[in-house]
């Protein structure tokens, strides 16, 4: 059993592909597992092994999907009360996608409530534990893909990523984590946060699960108008060095010029340096570069993000599907009973915060203004890669915080994506891969690159992981 | 203006709401449908199901650009969808996808009414009012079918340019042959196709500044519509009349009652928080999108009107009637075309088509008569050179009504043919005899008194059944009274 | 800064209920996030074009061609009150009508 989930996702396909190993043998380790937990990691695990076909490109490898994924008949509710019970008529493309290369649906995991959230504290199916410690929040709003890989529930799951809801959750739980461009994993079927900035992603042990997942995820989807395709497919990372590599370190977001609560971590800080004259060590060249509205990208995004969720939410109103409350009231309390037991918290927050954005006499001074934002910050980046190949920066300000620390301060819970949410607007891919531990925590480090960049990015995280050599099997202790 | 004092005059514009003919719904590939049992026409779209994501339907571009060409606008090549946020039964997303300050279509007009704007959209769900359901006991329920959920829209507003509620009338009258012509939707307003408001505010007459205006509702016929409008310019006027003021309000016309019933206030108008649609990209109307529509627009009646006054010369009034009538002006120009053009004048034609829709019935095609385009043409070819006189040629047209033919052969078979001083001394031996028959007329007409010649002419057309030519009858009595 | 009568208006135009205690900590709550982002509004944004996409996408239409549609039955299942083929609501009063 043990050694079998010690094979990584590549490995493991390899082989099943050689019928080395049975996919039922190795679905039904990673489901023990998986139902044996104590993480609170999945809101739904698959009864038994699906019809796996050897010669597949995936074998029959077990995958873990976000439960904001619809897939036919199976509960997907976001992490929602509002979506009590509600199983779904159709199936997500990038989880259709991945199903045909011979990924089998293990299950689905937790989240914060529609991807609201960076520590899966606002989820209806309660917290998740961080496996590395578990008085400690995963992360979130991926926190059960992430606490499952990381704990060895699964080999590798499904993510979305909207201000660093996949990247974030992989630094604190000590896997990696890949927000690709905007467009290339089509969103037909992933219940909507923020349309301009969803997107799907994959969370893996390593670099080379992460390329291969995400390979079999991309891809023009004519149901997605947004949907575009990679210039190349993606392969699998060979890099074993840097040479030649300009990597630009934004001292704007480093310097946490946007005020309180913003300053990295100390040993955050010291991991992130380590990894920088790691990669020198590798050939890479690190200088500074600047992407002076940065730092108001936290601002920008928690306007855009919250108003187009205030509009997304709207369809939530216990007409169609999920609950109702006050059916038997009029209309308009029907209404406003049903959303106010349905959504959480957090979500009621973005929903006001944005419709207040949106409302008229506002719209252009909040979303208007914004949006111009989002401009200046695209930019920004453009510049830099006129200079750089990548911009680096540490995943996420601190390491894993403990479970309530942050739960009665919105804002201080939202600097979490200080430096996660300028990609996103931007639309640019990232990922997250584990710098090493600080006080036995995981440390993420984040590299930048332009658009459709994703196979040079992949290789340039792979050569640095193989450099840093991160264990993470404590976690599946 | 009927019910309106002459001190005020209304002004109005129209939002009409057009559903387009297209195969699917205007953002999913479910099919349009009308009459079928309910929600048999649905999809994680057009439900709103989590998840889902629109895409615009390429024909329905095509036809919102035929329309915006067909109303001479200006056509955006680059236009924006926005989110248009509600909350209702009928709308299951809780917004309406439409087009807000960036539309596909700008300015243009159509007869004496300036276009204001056209935009695509999609159509709500229908909510039926069921009553007590006796599934929750005690409460009034409704209940949403979303078949019509999604079909494409064009809206279409105009600048307010209407004066009178007939004018209104007339013009929508207008429009709908237009966008039939054009073959974009059925444009029929009882099952919906076609859909107006308007709104509706008077001023002083002669001043130039617009009046508060309220939004009419609901006026789905050409006489809903006309009464609406001309009970609410009653209601205005009787208002500013007593000295109170319009308040700027939607009004629901109820036609059993012939009322009027406020929904609501703009004071506690909905706030609509537009914003652009992120599920869609901006549309294009590329130039081959734009030569593709512009091939499939037809001459619209307002542009034949136009080509029959400036090209045939035909007066303003006669122009439009055979214009919009499209059977008619079709039929005219084919008898035109076989016309010999140095005798028949066109406007000498045109006259005779009313004649012809008397004897077939008004409803009717020509083109399904049994008079020949060829046989018209002919019959008013030989009128012009007087082988024929009007009369004559009347009762010709009637027996070719009846029997068709050959207009020729039925004047030769009912000896119709006009006869005239040349052929033999038939019709000076009548004239003779008129004279003789009213000695004192004639004495008259030879002083010089002309008002005396009518009853000797009327003796002579009696007498020729009349074929003869009023002018040579004229000419030859003078001569004969030696004037 | 947002007031009471602010949040309630907020909360009427999301139709989502508040208790009075959610609208007294809302007005704080969002009162204190607002005056953070209020900052970009000191930014210098002149003839700044807004971005509402990432990607550089446009022109993107699908064919008039019909697609399977959903079982009704379906549909229904999920349903909270299926009534006659349909989804039964409370009927809305004149007020509601937004049609
Ligand atoms: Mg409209
Ligand atoms: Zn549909």
């Amino acid at each position: 059993m043990s050694e079998l989930i010690e094979l990584t996702a590549v490995e493991a396909a390899a082989k099943l592909r050689a019928r080395e190993i049975g996919a039922s043998e190795l679905f039904e380790a990673y489901r023990a597992r998986a139902a044996g937990s104590d993480l609170n990691a999945f809101t739904w695990i698959a009864e038994s092994a699906p019809e796996a076909e050897p010669d597949s490109p995936l074998g029959g490898v077990p995958l873990a999907v976000k439960d904001l994924f619809c897939t036919e008949g199976v509960p997907s509710q976001a992490g929602s009360r509002i979506l009590e019970g509600y199983r779904p008529p159709y199936t997500a493309t990038v989880v259709s996608n991945v199903t045909r290369a011979g990924a089998g649906l293990l299950g689905k995991t937790n989240q914060d409530e529609f991807a609201m959230g960076s520590s899966n504290e606002n989820s209806a199916f309660g917290p998740v534990l961080n496996p590395w410690d578990r008085t400690r929040v995963p992360g979130g709003s991926s926190g059960g893909s992430a606490a499952a890989v990381a704990a060895g529930l699964a080999p590798w799951a499904f993510g979305t990523d909207t201000g660093g809801s996949i990247r974030q959750p992989a630094a604190l739980c000590g896997i990696v984590g890949i927000k690709p461009t905007y467009g290339v994993c089509s969103r037909w079927g992933m219940i909507a946060f923020a349309s301009s900035l969803d997107q799907a992603g994959p969370l893996s042990r390593t670099v080379t699960d992460g390329a291969l997942l995400l390979s079999h995820m991309v891809g023009h989807d004519p149901r997605d108008s947004t949907s575009i395709s990679l210039p190349e497919p993606i392969t699998l990372p060979t890099a074993q060095d840097l040479k030649g590599i300009r990597l630009g370190v934004p001292e704007d977001l480093l310097g946490g010029s946007d005020g309180e609560g913003t300053g990295v971590e100390q040993g955050v800080r010291e991991s992130f340096e380590t990894t920088l004259r790691l990669a020198e060590s590798l050939g890479a060249s690190v200088d500074t570069c600047r992407l002076p509205h940065a730092p108001h990208a936290l601002s920008a995004y928690y306007l855009i993000a919250p108003a187009e969720a205030s509009s997304n939410l709207a369809r939530y109103d216990g007409v169609r599907y999920g609950l109702r409350v006050g059916g038997d009231e009029s209309l308009e309390t029907m209404y406003s009973r049903t959303r106010a037991e349905g959504f959480g918290p957090e979500v009621k927050r973005r929903i006001m915060l944005g419709t207040y954005a949106l409302s008229s006499g506002y719209y252009d001074a909040y979303y208007g203004t914004a949006l111009r934002v989002r401009t200046k910050i695209a930019e920004d980046f453009r510049a830099a890669f006129g200079e750089f190949d990548f911009v680096v920066t540490p995943t996420s300000p601190w390491t894993a915080f403990e479970l309530g620390a942050k739960t009665d301060d919105p804002l201080a819970m939202y600097f979490n994506d200080f430096c996660t949410v300028p990609m996103s607007l931007a639309g640019i891919p990232a990922i997250s891969i584990p710098s090493g531990l600080s006080d036995g925590l995981p440390v993420g480090f984040q590299l930048a690159g332009p658009a459709l960049s994703e196979s040079r990015l992949i290789d340039a995280a792979h050569a640095l992981e193989q450099a840093i050599g991160f264990d993470g099997g404590r976690a599946r202790e | 203006m009927s019910g309106t004092p002459p001190a005020f005059e209304p002004v109005m514009g129209l939002e009409i709401h057009v559903q387009l003919k297209t195969r699917t719904k205007m953002f999913c590939g479910c099919d349009l449908s009308f009459g079928d049992p309910p929600n048999v026409h649905t999809c994680p779209v057009c439900l709103g199901l989590p998840g889902a994501l629109p895409v615009v339907n390429a024909r329905a571009v095509e036809f919102a650009v035929m329309i915006g060409l067909a109303l001479e606008c200006d056509i955006a090549p680059r236009s924006i969808f926005h989110r248009k946020n509600y909350f209702y039964p009928d709308s299951p997303k809780a917004y309406q996808i439409s087009q807000y300050d960036e539309p596909i279509c700008r300015g243009g007009r159509l007869g004496d009414v300036r276009i204001h704007r056209v935009h695509l959209e999609e159509d709500a769900a229908k909510l039926v009012h069921v009553g007590e359901s006796g599934r929750i006991h005690g409460s009034d329920r409704s209940v949403v079918d979303f078949n019509r959920c999604g079909t494409p829209l064009v809206e279409i507003v105009t600048e307010p340019d209407l004066h009178s509620p007939e004018q209104a009338h007339e013009w929508l009258i207008l429009l709908r042959t237009t966008l039939r012509q054009l073959g974009v939707s059925d444009v029929n307003m009882d099952e919906g196709s076609l859909r107006c408001d308007a709104n509706v505010s008077i001023r002083p007459v002669g001043s130039s500044e617009l009046g508060t205006k309220a939004e009419l509702k609901n006026m789905n016929s050409f006489r809903f519509l006309e009464r609406g409008v001309r009970a609410e310019i009653a209601r205005q006027t009787k208002l500013v009349q007593a000295g109170d003021p319009v308040v700027q309000e939607t009004l629901h016309y109820d036609p059993s009652t012939d009322r009027l019933t406020s929904l609501r206030s703009k004071e506690e108008a909905h706030d609509y928080r537009y914003f652009p649609e992120p599920d869609l990209v901006p549309l294009l109307v590329t130039d081959e999108v734009r030569a593709v529509a512009a091939a499939a627009v037809p001459e619209l009646p307002a542009a034949r009107t136009e080509r029959f006054e400036q090209e045939l010369g035909l007066p303003a009034g006669m122009a439009r009637d055979l214009a919009f009538r499209r059977e008619l002006a079709d039929y005219y120009e084919r008898a035109l075309a076989q016309a010999p053009a140095e005798k028949v004048t066109p406007v000498e034609l045109a006259n005779w088509i009313p004649q012809l829709v008397e004897r077939i019935g008004s409803g009717a095609d020509p083109a399904e008569s049994a008079v020949s385009a060829a046989a018209l043409a002919s019959l008013v070819a030989m009128v012009a050179a007087k082988e024929i006189s009007r009369d004559a040629a009347r009762e010709v047209l009637t027996k070719l009504a009846e029997e068709g033919g050959e207009p020729r052969a039925i004047v030769e078979r009912e000896g119709l043919g006009a006869i005239s001083a040349d052929d033999g001394d038939g019709l000076v031996t009548i004239v003779d005899a008129a004279i003789a028959s009213d000695p004192d007329a004639a004495g008259k007409v030879r002083e010089g008194n002309m008002k005396a010649i009518g009853p000797l002419v009327g003796y002579v057309m009696r007498e020729t059944k009349g074929r003869a030519d009023g002018g040579e009858v004229t000419r030859l009595i003078r001569e004969r009274v030696g004037r | 800064m947002l007031d009471r009568a602010q949040v309630l208006h907020v909360a009427r135009l999301a139709r989502l209920g508040l208790t009075e205690e959610e609208v007294e900590r809302m007005g704080v709550e969002l009162s204190k996030v607002l005056d953070h982002v209020d900052r970009i509004r000191e930014l210098d944004l002149q003839g700044v074009a807004p971005t509402s996409h990432a990607v550089e996408v446009a022109g993107v239409v699908r064919a008039d061609e019909p697609e399977p549609c959903l079982d009704r039955d379906v549909i229904l299942a999920a349903a909270p009150e299926p009534v006659d083929g349909g989804f039964g609501v409370p009927s809305p009063g004149p007020a509601d009508d937004d049609s």
